[in-house]
């Protein structure tokens, strides 16, 4: 017997479901799994491994102190605050899109579906130096602001609009499918028992929506706490002011400090990491609830 | 609360759902919209619910037109096909929604919400599932859940859109007799749409047939059973043996077959209807009738034997060229039929349809034949 074969004869003792045969569709279920497994390791788990590496050959007390500058707090702070206005702003404007794309016709809808896939599509960098031009004090949108007395391009409002820039996809991604579905009928039968369209909203397909809008506006932060390309062009980078912390990585970076640089970028990713937990358990629990399942 | 549809008319794209459609709909009674998919049952449904508005007509309730009411403002109960229910909702908090959303003027305060909540949770006999969610109920549950949670306003006018079309025929009848029962305590003006004709006839108090967005005929459920106006009534109405051919001199002729037709001066093209029960089965042809048949199926399953025959030297109209005649049990134990033996079928009543005349005339044999016996044995 071969070892593949003992594994399967393996799993299929413990965990009788997994792997079912009668359920099989794709042949090959040891081969699929063990493919897959083997590019999660090579392209997710063995890079992050490094860089615990990297940071283990810290000690603490190092770690501690690389993390905790000051500078870099402020820039934790920066990162976190624009991000937090970011996703939140994608979450009101996303859902709004999201919205009108599913319950209207209306010409050209289909392009502007398609234009809402560009943020990924475009480099980083290029929404950067684009969001910078546009925004600088004699940009096309610059100009009339500062006329209004604010400043966006070179301030923290400029990260602001660089990460909501790149991260919109998110949340219109994942509310639209949802939106999709969800029945005509649920309204129609609370508007029958007499709810007024807000009540509707806010009882009914709120309710249906906002876990989806959840993972949406949660993906959108998470990103919007690693961009780089997009933000350093916009942001003007005054330390303690301007600074992000993708960008702190990479001035530690360009002193040739990859210990510190890999101990500020642990730091991210453990933030992003809880979230994306957090929010995956909760809504598995909710899911569960009304799923039945 | 009566409602009366008056010249609705309801086009999408292309297609004429409603053509036209008048009815009245008397209070405390409970109707069926009767009709195979695609002639307009839902729609019509729809629009007097307000949930879809006609191109033209009028709906008014009780003599007031509503017409033009949104569908919040209608005070309607409506019972969808596949329960509608807020999934994140428990059923309490479904079937209290309605109560929740009045304007806060109207709104009853929270304990006498939850008290009606219970007292409707009892009625449908859940009260033990009150804090589950709907994805944990079965069809049958969530059905009653779904209708609790219609009538928790108190409305005048229930409306149920195929509200038992999705559930199991077991479920599907202590269903039906539970809705019986509901409107007979509450008295509502209710209309329901099905496409099968049993539950119709069996439920309602009125039964409105639809075909092709046409209101074909409107009649109790006995009456509309016994005297169908039209050919499609009569077919939608379960099943149907029907003879096509000519009549000569009071005969109608097929091939093989033959039924003298008392009474009748028609000479020409006619189709001649027949019930099962309206049709006896002998080992050898009457003298009003020789319909010549062999024994294709039978069977045993239900409170009558069910025969398929298939004609011999003549042809039966409709795809599949089969008779179906219903026998009682003891006749079948007497008989014995089986698969491949010849019978003539005798009919006792019938139903004929001359040209383009769609009203039947009936024809009845019973008497014709038993005038000469009773002669006999004086």
């Amino acid at each position: 017997m071969s070892t593949a074969n003992q594994a399967s004869a393996v799993i299929q003792q413990r965990w009788p479901r997994i792997g079912n045969r009668s359920k099989r569709v794709l042949p090959g279920f040891g081969l699929s799994l063990g493919i897959s497994l083997l590019f999660i390791s090579l392209i997710l788990m063995l890079p992050l491994t490094g860089l615990v590496m990297e940071v283990s050959a810290m000690s603490f007390d190092q770690f501690w102190f690389v993390i905790t500058d000051p500078r870099v707090v402020a820039s934790y702070k920066v990162t976190a605050l624009a991000a937090l206005s970011a996703s939140l702003f994608n979450g009101v404007f996303g859902l709004l899109l999201a919205w009108v794309l599913v319950r209207y016709e209306f010409p050209g809808k289909r392009l502007i579906d398609a234009v809402v896939d560009l943020p990924f599509a475009l480099p980083t960098a290029v929404a950067g130096i684009v969001l910078a031009t546009l925004f600088a004090e004699n940009g096309w949108y610059g100009q009339w602001l500062s006329k209004l007395g604010i400043e966006v391009a070179f301030t923290p409002v400029g990260i602001v609009v660089a990460m909501a820039f790149t991260s919109l996809p998110f949340v219109v991604r994942t509310v639209q499918p949802v939106l999709e579905e969800l029945a005509p009928e649920d309204e129609e039968a609370a508007v029958s028992l007499g709810a007024s369209d807000a009540l509707v909203f806010r009882r009914v397909i709120f309710p249906a929506l906002w876990p989806a809008l959840l993972t949406g506006v949660a993906l959108s932060f998470t990103r919007s706490l690693g961009e780089f390309g997009a933000v350093i062009f916009i942001a003007g980078n005054m330390p303690y002011v301007s600074e992000v912390t993708s960008l702190m990585i990479f001035v530690r970076l360009q002193e040739y400090d990859y210990a510190a640089a890999s101990a500020i970028a642990s730091v991210v990713l453990l933030v992003s990491l809880v979230m994306l937990f957090a929010i995956t358990l909760w809504q598995a629990r909710y899911l569960k609830r009304i799923e039945g399942r | 609360m009566t409602i009366t549809v008056d010249g609705i008319n309801k086009r999408f794209g292309q297609f004429q759902a409603l053509n036209n459609v008048s009815l009245n709909i008397p209070e405390g009674k409970l109707t069926a919209l009767l009709g195979p998919s695609g002639s307009g049952k839902t729609t019509l449904l729809r629009i007097i619910a307000g949930l879809e508005s006609a191109d033209s007509g009028r709906v008014a309730f009780s003599g007031k037109d509503v017409t033009k009411l949104h569908v919040r403002d209608r005070n309607i109960g409506f019972v969808f096909q596949h329960y509608a229910l807020f999934r994140h909702m428990t059923v309490a908090q479904n079937i209290a929604f309605g109560l929740e959303s009045l304007p806060r003027k109207q709104r009853p305060p929270k304990a006498e919400i939850q008290k009606r909540v219970s007292e409707l949770l009892d009625m449908i006999q859940l009260p033990h599932l009150a804090q589950r969610f709907p994805a944990q109920l079965s069809g049958g549950q969530k059905q009653r859940v779904a209708l609790a949670r219609s009538i928790a306003t108190r409305p005048k006018i229930l409306l149920l859109d195929e509200p038992f079309g999705a559930l199991d025929a077991k479920v599907r009848k202590d269903l039906r007799r539970w809705l019986r029962n509901l409107h007979d305590e509450f008295h509502f003006t209710s209309i329901f749409v099905t496409h099968d004709q049993e539950e119709a006839l069996e439920l309602s108090d009125q039964v409105v047939v639809m075909s092709q967005g046409n209101v074909e005929q409107v009649n109790e459920p006995t009456e509309l059973y016994a005297r169908p106006d039209s050919r499609f009534v009569f077919d939608f109405l379960g099943q149907v043996n029907v003879l096509s051919g000519e009549v000569k001199h009071g005969s109608l002729n097929q091939g093989n077959a033959r039924v003298t037709l008392p009474g009748i001066q028609h000479q020409g093209s006619a189709q001649l209807y027949l019930r099962p029960h309206e049709v006896r089965l002998a080992t050898g042809p009457a003298e009003h009738a020789n319909l010549p048949l062999r024994i294709e199926a039978v069977s045993l399953i239900g409170s009558e034997v069910r025969v398929e025959l298939r004609p011999e030297g003549w042809a039966s109209e409709g795809s599949d060229n089969i008779w179906e005649v219903g026998i009682s049990h003891a006749e079948f134990n007497n008989q014995r039929p089986t698969r491949g033996d010849l019978r003539y079928a005798v009919p006792e009543v019938g139903h004929l349809f001359t040209g383009k005349d769609t009203q039947p005339v009936t024809v009845s044999w019973a008497e014709s034949e038993s005038l000469p016996r009773v002669r006999l044995i004086n």
